[in-house]
């Protein structure tokens, strides 16, 4: 189905162009006691249409790459460039946050039709694309709903196609699921898929859990902590469209043994880094 | 259900201890025996009292005793109130309680325990506000309300300007109107300041501390002041810059700690949907600080009456104070 699903850790990046170059970025804090390093020499490269999970031990500095590749934090050095789509008035990206960061005073239709709000898009035409995105995610009858009369899980679905209605170029996605509870994050997860295998979009996702990391991505990059650089990078060569039941296949299972392996002693050396 | 109930002996349930919680599922048949203790209690209270001629040195006790057994029996009813009525009980609470502590209190100067020139009956107080509204005071040409009775045939004389005539003459629409106009003049420009300093880090560090140094000094003290900047001295304008000052710090400092309050994430989400300089404000900043701007409007609201009250008893022709 894809071809460069079965190749080497690097070869997804090489098969198409790339759509988002990061090289050699780097991020130093300076505080009272002396410069902190919080993101080290890291370089990424992601290919039009690749789906991208970056895993770490808390502290790794992989929110704060995120942000910089949002343009919401400043890099201290290296290069960061997202290659610009055809059309000059799509934004070149946009971020998921945790479900908390959907405006809890704009009704959910407003939150969906906020990006294009702010695009000048006009009312009726946001208006249509926001209800069609809220379709597709079954939300329709809650358009007019406030967030907070939502569900955690029916919220992080609004902050997602919030995202989406601005049709970005790369959709950035910071532990999107995080705060949700085990049995909703499995939902979502799977919901998660579905969108992608429709839209193909160019994703960078951050998160701390492998299993999600394995099951949405085409490649997961592991992170070290303090300071952050990259430890290793795996190609996920599970043939897609994937469900949830992708989970218990001996293919999954394996990767995320060789994932672990790595990761685990990373994890343990970030705890002890930390007491 | 009702057999347990039966089961339990009712000597038992008389004698219970009044703090013991009704066991769950039993709440409602266990409540009139412990009602009926409650009341028995508070008769035996007061009976004692006065049989021993208690009563008048030892009110406070009583008026203790009665309080407690007052709560005693809310708190019994409570627990048998049915959901749907639960908002009617609530209100019974909130409104007949004080109404409770007004009649205790004429009663007991009544009974002439305390003197009436010292703490005067509700009657008269009540009285004494009748009268203040019927009345016209012929000096200082005022009255409490503006004769509200007297607006139809003054409207029917000379239209519009009889009856605003009529609202000029009541103390307690000069009263209202001072603290209107202070409280917009004030809470405006407070609440565009707040939200610099809430978003400004220079801004805040210059003036934190000036601002918490003035908004600390009693607005009473710098009313002469005041006065003496205005080339009336005693007309409203001081009186409404005053007001005007007490909200304006008021909002300021707490229209900054709402602002600086808010979770960086929504200005990240705001930002990355493509909102900057003023719509940032109109469609991210605003709205999430606008709680704890209400919440600040409601306290200035209150220190706004406060302040122009003691203007007033300070130096007025004619309000409230």
């Amino acid at each position: 189905m894809r071809p460069s699903a079965a190749a080497g850790p690097n070869a997804v990046a090489q098969a198409r162009p790339a759509k988002i170059v990061a090289r050699n970025v780097c991020k130093v804090y300076p505080t009272a006691r002396g410069p902190v390093v919080a993101l080290d020499d890291f370089s990424l490269d992601v290919a039009d249409g690749e789906f991208v999970c970056i895993v770490g031990p808390s502290g790794c500095g992989k929110s704060t790459f995120l942000r910089m590749l949002a343009g919401l934090d400043a890099h201290t050095s290296g290069t960061i460039r997202i290659r610009p789509g055809d059309d000059p008035g799509k934004p070149l990206n946009a971020v998921v946050f945790q479900e908390y960061a959907v405006f809890p005073w704009k009704t959910v239709l407003e939150n969906v039709a906020f990006g294009l709000q702010m695009r000048n898009v006009p009312r009726a035409e946001r208006i249509a694309i926001a209800e069609h995105w809220l379709e597709r995610v079954g939300l329709r009858k809650f358009a007019n709903h406030w967030p907070d009369q939502l569900s955690g899980g029916m919220k992080q679905r609004v902050g997602i196609i919030r995202a989406l209605a601005n049709d970005p170029e790369v959709l950035l996605m910071d532990e999107p699921l995080g705060a949700l509870d085990a049995q909703t994050r499995i939902v979502i997860q799977d919901e998660l898929l579905r969108i992608w295998e429709e839209t193909r979009k160019t994703v960078v996702y951050v998160t701390h859990s492998i299993d999600e990391a394995i099951l949405l991505g085409d490649r997961v990059v592991l992170m070290t902590a303090h300071p952050g650089r990259l430890l290793a990078t795996f190609a996920v060569d599970i043939a897609r469209p994937r469900t949830i039941d992708t989970m218990n296949t001996a293919a999954f299972v394996r990767l995320r043994g060789q994932i672990w392996d790595q990761l685990g002693r990373e994890v343990a050396r970030a705890m002890e880094m930390q007491s | 259900m009702m057999k347990a109930r039966d089961l339990v002996p009712p000597g038992e349930l008389a004698g219970a201890d009044h703090d013991t919680p009704a066991p769950p599922g039993m709440g409602r048949p266990t409540i009139l025996p412990a009602l009926l203790a409650i009341i028995a209690g508070l008769l035996a209270w007061n009976g004692v009292l006065w049989a021993v001629a208690l009563c008048r040195p030892l009110w406070w006790l009583a008026l203790l005793g009665n309080f407690v057994a007052v709560v005693l029996l809310a708190e019994r009813l409570g627990r048998i109130v049915p959901p749907r009525r639960r908002r009617a009980y609530e209100r019974t609470l909130a409104f007949g309680f004080p109404v409770l502590a007004l009649v205790a209190w004429q009663g007991i100067v009544d009974a002439g325990i305390l003197s009436p020139t010292w703490f005067p009956q509700p009657t008269r107080i009540a009285q004494a506000l009748w009268d203040l509204t019927v009345s016209f005071d012929r000096f200082s040409e005022t009255s409490l309300f503006g004769r509200p009775w007297r607006m139809p045939a003054a409207f029917r004389e000379s239209g519009l300007a009889g009856v605003w005539a009529l609202f000029a003459e009541g103390h307690v629409w000069a009263t209202l109107g001072r603290v209107a106009a202070g409280f917009v003049l004030g809470a405006i420009p407070g609440i565009f300041l707040g939200v610099i300093m809430g978003i400004n880090q220079t801004v805040r560090l210059m003036l934190d501390t000036t601002l918490s140094a003035i908004y600390v000094l009693p607005k009473i003290a710098i009313f002469p002041i005041v006065m003496l900047m205005f080339a009336d001295p005693f007309g409203e304008g001081p009186k409404i810059v005053v007001v005007a000052l007490s909200v304006f710090f008021l909002m300021t400092i707490n229209t900054m700690a709402g602002v600086r309050d808010i979770d960086p994430v929504f200005v990240m989400a705001g930002r990355n949907y493509g909102a900057s300089g003023l719509r940032l404000f109109r469609h991210v900043i605003i709205p999430a600080a606008l709680p704890v701007i209400f919440a600040g409007l409601r306290l200035a609201l209150g220190t706004a009456l406060i302040v122009i009250i003691s203007v007033e008893f300070l130096r007025a022709r004619q309000g409230v104070g």
